[in-house]
């Protein structure tokens, strides 16, 4: 249990650093942070519970008022701006990659949380982006979904990253990822 | 860990947090049932106003973190002007400017320790109900404590990077940034045991 409070703790700092440290950019020249990776990542390793419990506790702090988004941002400002759908929607992301890794067994576990990623860090995340952006900024959701549909590139690249991380995890630390251990919910037997 | 909250000490700071909030609140809820841009206009004049009475370090710290949304106002701006409704423009723009100011500079003038205070109180009813609403007063500070580490190490990792290879540091540094901030938890567990836990009564 205490080891809960202190995995939940530390992503949600890691979520925090990826989004400051300026030295991790992914692409060539794309000024596109890791943020959103360390969303798919909580979910992803953590599970559906833990993942939004991170999450949520890192948007929590932002709306405190520590700079904690990329670029330095935080603060009540960003729940009135229009990236506010992302943002309270990260947590619901990572809740939603946590579920899909949690019962839908694939052939490798990195090809389960790149999909997971796709699924909860751009399907959901994207939707509810773009309902945010619809509401601030007075558009439909079609306009909006035009406006940002210009950054789902660069989260597919993310989600393939965060798909290679935990591959990896689970061969040098795979006590970490718990959902492996759990019976596939269909009741077939995990390979 | 720098935050958001001003660098001058204004009167606004004693003020009561909740109250900030809640007037914040009834500023959103009102400018979101308004189209008229006299009155937007007004609100906007009044906020900068705000944002001005501390004197000129404050108003320079105020409007940097408002830069935030200037591209977003552009884009809206020339979208409205090219389908021919500046006006509706105009409203939206202004009304998303002044909610996000008025929201910072409630942060600006609120200590992090009030606002935690605040949800130890907003948390209330669910600690009534039995939930264990105390475990967020452990990981808070956990957060704030291990986020400038975090940055550190990735910094190091970077740099032990650049001193090997030519190309720049990318995603792979995050898989040894992640290990080690699970065995950080690991660590932390454990001491958080030792010491009796967050999970006792308060």
């Amino acid at each position: 249990m205490e080891r809960n409070i202190a995995q939940i703790a530390l992503f949600a700092a890691m979520i925090a650093a990826l989004g400051l440290v300026p030295p991790i950019t992914l692409t060539f020249g794309v000024p596109i942070t890791a943020q959103s990776l360390g969303v798919m990542l909580a979910g992803a390793v953590l599970g559906s519970r833990r993942g939004f419990a991170a999450v949520g506790l890192f948007v929590l702090l932002v709306a405190l008022g520590l700079p904690l988004l990329a670029g330095g941002r935080g603060g009540l400002g960003v729940f009135a701006s229009p990236t506010v759908g992302f943002v309270v929607g990260y947590p619901i992301a990572a809740f939603v990659t946590g579920l899909f890794v949690e019962h839908v067994r694939l052939r490798s576990p990195g090809l389960t949380a790149g999909l997971g990623a796709v699924v909860g860090g751009i399907l959901v995340l994207y939707l509810l982006g773009a309902t945010g952006l619809a509401y601030v900024a007075g558009k439909t959701l079609i306009e909006a979904f035009a406006l940002v549909a210009a950054f789902i590139p660069g989260d597919l690249l993310k989600a393939g990253i965060a798909g290679m991380l935990v591959q990896a995890l689970a061969k040098v630390r795979p006590q970490t990822l718990e959902w492996l251990r759990l019976p596939a919910s269909n009741g077939n037997a995990r390979l | 860990m720098i935050s958001l909250t001003s660098p001058v000490r204004t009167r606004a700071h004693d003020w009561s947090a909740g109250l900030k909030l809640g007037g914040l609140c009834l500023a959103s809820t009102g400018l979101f049932l308004t189209a008229n841009p006299a009155v937007h206009l007004a609100a906007l004049a009044l906020t900068l106003v705000l944002y001005a009475m501390p004197g000129p370090v404050f108003l320079r710290a105020g409007l940097r973190s408002l830069r935030a949304v200037l591209p977003i106002v552009v884009i809206l701006l020339l979208w409205h002007a090219i389908i021919g409704d500046l006006m509706a423009g105009l409203v939206i723009t202004l009304r998303m400017v002044t909610l996000v100011a008025l929201a910072n500079l409630v942060t600006m003038t609120t200590p992090l320790e009030d606002l935690i205070d605040l949800i130890h109180w907003l948390t209330t009813p669910l600690r009534r109900l039995g939930l264990p609403t105390h475990l967020l007063e452990t990981a808070i500070p956990l957060v704030i404590r291990f986020t400038p580490v975090l940055v550190a190490r990735a910094a190091t990792l970077a740099e032990a990077w650049r001193a090997r290879a030519r190309q720049r540091p990318g995603w792979r540094l995050i898989l040894p940034l992640m290990l080690q901030a699970l065995d950080d938890a690991d660590h932390v567990g454990e001491a958080l045991r030792a010491r009796g836990g967050p999970l006792g009564p308060n």
